[in-house]
């Protein structure tokens, strides 16, 4: 499924939007999650999962391809974490397969 | 960091921010997003929003675990787990916000 899939599936279920409010909406969620993120706050969805930064010590890489070693300074990345709901349904459908 | 914890009511606001719809509706959007994007993982599918990241499900291998405080040996089910892989652009967003 592709974001365009998912505002498509949006549209249809909710016949009185219009497509473009569809992708606003969608769009807007995401966007309030990267948002939230970059703020360095977490953004916890019950059953679904949860979103939140992790601090990446700075470390001494090497590029690849001339084996040159660069240093790498610390940084935050993003990180998610699946809730027990969803972890759930990944697997009892699993086991009915 | 982690100052704050925004939850579904968050998202909800900003839906409701965006398009002019009632907060109750607003809600219910949020969470069909979220049972959507859920469902399709559950039926095995990837989900990839451009610009955001990538969900994707992985099949674990059964194996032998240990309770770390007992030392005993616990089976450990084959299993399928969730990863997700952020994007370029949120990396280098979250990167830049979270910079000291």
């Amino acid at each position: 499924m592709i974001r365009s899939e998912l505002i498509q599936k949006i549209a249809e279920e909710n016949p009185h939007l219009q497509q473009r409010h569809a992708e606003a909406i969608v769009n807007a969620i995401f966007e309030e999650i990267i948002e939230a993120l970059a703020q360095g706050d977490r953004v916890e969805l019950r059953g679904f999962g949860a979103f939140s930064v992790k601090l990446r010590d700075a470390r001494i890489g090497r590029n690849p391809r001339t084996g040159e070693t660069v240093e790498v300074e610390e940084k935050c990345v993003p990180f998610f974490k699946a809730g027990k709901l969803l972890r759930e349904r990944l697997n009892a459908a699993k086991a009915s397969e | 960091m982690a100052d704050k914890t925004l939850t579904r009511m968050d998202l909800s606001e900003a839906v409701f921010r965006e398009v002019g719809l009632s907060r109750n509706e607003s809600a219910q959007l949020v969470e069909s997003v979220l049972q959507h994007m859920s469902d399709a993982l559950v039926a095995g599918e990837q989900v990839k929003i451009s610009s955001f990241g990538t969900f994707s499900i992985r099949d674990k291998a059964a194996r032998v675990g240990r309770n770390p405080k007992t030392g005993e040996e616990v089976p450990i089910h084959p299993r399928r787990v969730l990863s997700f892989r952020p994007s370029q652009l949120m990396k280098e967003r979250v990167a830049r916000g979270n910079r000291r």
